[in-house]
């Protein structure tokens, strides 16, 4: 954050120390050229063959065909920021996530988080019957996946609080409340009719197709004001590895960070669950990938959890739209599929480290 | 100075660890807390710097109430270092630079970088400043730990058992390099140890809990064969040999 301060001069004559900050910086540039490719070539996807530079102009709405501009900036510019907002968004929470519970396998997802955003949606198609009529100008399904989001987020907040269940604990109270909700989804699932059903499935399988710019926006607003917090607070975070008493003793109120952060954490996946479905895996796995070269230093850790979260989402939609093209694949499925192997090696092999 | 007064603090449900401890230190002392197993010293420790909110009492430093003022205040007055030292993935001066957390507002400045290279020179690990905490030996640990105490310029510092993982030669090591910042720098050291012989060779100030209570509190003297008795329940002479106290348990 405040690199340009840094007296590099005086970091002369320890080479290992001017390695590894030069390799966390370079790791992170590195993320954002990945991102820009990743961006180009989600561009450039599609049934509509168009060189790069038209694309690009397109993007401005001064390409030479008018109908470049409108596929560029009605469809793919839509979903790809939307991707990659959503996926910042769910890699930096992961990130907030693990560090405020101390836990490597904290996230979104293992918290019950998207599963109670995954009733919420079950709970607006089946029992409202809201889902296939685009019921409430088809806010129905997000406003309720997002109150679902929340009373799981409530759940975990009042253990937190008022059970004084540990961080560590949480984690596991976590697994418990996402069985209690999928239960509950499969139970609602159990009475419904085809359709009903066919728009849970769709639903739960994710999609970045669906949003608007209106969407994008609040999203971009969430995401944006969660980032701002997170990042002021990025050396409270790294207190918080030397243990809780020593982040009291150097003056942090960690009830407090707590709280706030796991609140804010549960409102900014919540939103974007209730937009684009259940992706998982990607607030997993995105903070593990950076750490395993940048360590567990927030003021690194946490801009490259959102710029991986943003580059697996974007390359996870690519994979999705162009592996049996013009048949899109579902991305909720491929960010499990690919996310499936990676956590089980970090898991097995990279977890202790990365702890 | 440091006046502690009537400091009494109680875990939820259970009897009072301390009852109306009082006693005080002056600038530039090491200071031991000594006592049996339960007997609330490193609650005590905790109490100081608002880890444990005190049910009851006053420490007092230069006239003001530190349990008046909020965590980050009480901070740059106060460092403590904990017994058990985290395995992080982050580099030792990331960790230094933690020290500096008190004083920060939107980012570090280059007083708080120049500071913790002077930390890190002090407590000689800036040659050790690339690594990852997680690669360190333990007592190079509880070095790269004191140098962060040190980076937050307190005055008191809090050290709970920092020799209890240690070998022989860091205990000695990390316990003369803290005696000589007391004695250089005027910064007031208090340490919870259960070695007495390693706190008779180190500290100059005792303090000795019995049931949550201060049973004596002074020099290297209250250390009798009494006090052995009454506070830990064996019977021990403290001897002489070549100039040193020690403390020589009978069979």
């Amino acid at each position: 954050m405040c690199l340009h301060r840094l007296p590099l001069a005086n970091n002369g004559y320890d080479p290992a120390y001017r390695r590894n900050r030069l390799r966390s910086i370079a790791f992170l540039v590195g993320l954002g050229v990945l991102l820009i490719a990743a961006f180009l070539l989600s561009l450039g996807a599609g049934s509509y063959n168009t060189p790069v530079t038209d694309l690009v102009r397109g993007i401005f709405g001064r390409a030479a065909d008018d109908k470049i501009n409108l596929v560029v900036r009605n469809n793919r510019l839509p979903r790809i920021c939307t991707a990659i907002i959503a996926g910042a968004g769910l890699g930096i929470t992961g990130c907030v996530f693990q560090a405020i519970l101390r836990n490597p396998l904290a996230s979104a997802s293992t918290l019950g988080v998207s599963q109670g955003a995954s009733f919420g949606a079950a709970f607006a198609i089946i029992v409202l019957n809201l889902g296939a009529a685009g019921g409430l100008g088809g806010m129905a399904v997000p406003l309720c996946a997002f109150a679902g989001s929340m009373a799981v987020a409530l759940v975990i907040l009042g253990l937190s609080r008022f059970r004084r269940v540990s961080a560590e604990g949480i984690v596991l109270a976590g697994v418990a409340i996402s069985s209690v909700f999928t239960g509950a989804t499969t139970l609602m699932q159990y009475f419904a009719d085809e359709i009903q059903l066919s728009t849970l499935v769709f639903w739960t399988f994710g999609s970045l197709e669906n949003t608007s710019w209106g969407d994008v926006g609040k999203m971009a607003v969430v995401f944006l004001a969660a980032t701002l917090y997170f990042l002021l607070h990025r050396w409270d975070f790294n207190a918080l590895l030397s243990g809780e008493e020593t982040a009291i003793s150097l003056g942090i109120n960690v009830k407090r960070l707590t709280m706030v952060n796991m609140l804010l954490c549960c409102f900014a996946a919540a939103v974007i669950v209730s937009y684009i479905g259940l992706i998982n895996f990607i607030g997993l796995v995105a903070p593990h990938i950076v750490r395993l070269v940048v360590g567990n230093n927030h003021v690194y850790l946490l801009p490259g959890s959102a710029i991986a979260g943003a580059v697996l989402l974007l390359l996870g939609d690519l994979v999705a739209r162009v592996v049996i093209s013009p048949v899109i694949l579902p991305i909720g499925a491929i960010t499990s599929f690919l996310g499936g192997p990676l956590f089980l090696y970090l898991l097995f092999k990279g977890g202790k480290k990365a702890c | 100075m440091l006046t502690v007064e009537r400091l009494s603090y109680h875990y939820k449900g259970g009897p009072a660890v301390l009852d109306q401890v009082s006693f005080s230190v002056e600038d530039g002392q090491f200071m031991a807390i000594l006592g049996n197993n339960g007997v609330g010293k490193s609650t005590m420790l905790k109490c100081f710097n608002k880890i444990l909110r005190p049910d009851a009492g006053r420490i007092l430093m230069d006239g003001e109430d530190l349990l008046q003022l909020p965590g980050r205040e009480i901070a740059k007055r106060m460092a403590f270092v904990a017994q058990t030292v985290p395995s992080t993935q982050m580099t030792v001066h990331d960790i230094v630079m933690l020290g500096r957390r008190p004083y920060m507002t939107w980012g570090f400045t280059e007083e708080d970088h120049k500071i913790v290279h002077e930390a890190m020179d002090q407590l000689s690990v800036s040659h050790l400043r690339g690594r990852f905490l997680s690669q360190l030996s333990g007592g190079e640990r509880q070095k790269v730990m004191l140098a962060r105490a040190l980076a937050q310029q307190p005055k008191v510092l809090l050290l709970d058992e920092p020799t209890s993982s240690l070998d022989i030669q860091n205990q000695y090591q990390v316990l003369r390099i803290v005696r000589d910042i007391c004695r250089n720098q005027h910064i007031t050291a208090i340490v919870v140890i259960h070695d007495l012989n390693l706190a008779l060779r180190f500290c100059d100030r005792f303090l000795l809990l019995r049931q949550g209570r201060v049973y004596r509190c002074g020099g290297r003297e209250i250390l009798d064969r009494q006090a052995l008795q009454e506070v830990y329940h064996v019977d021990a002479q403290v001897v002489a040999v070549n100039g040193q106290t020690i403390v020589l348990v009978d069979e």
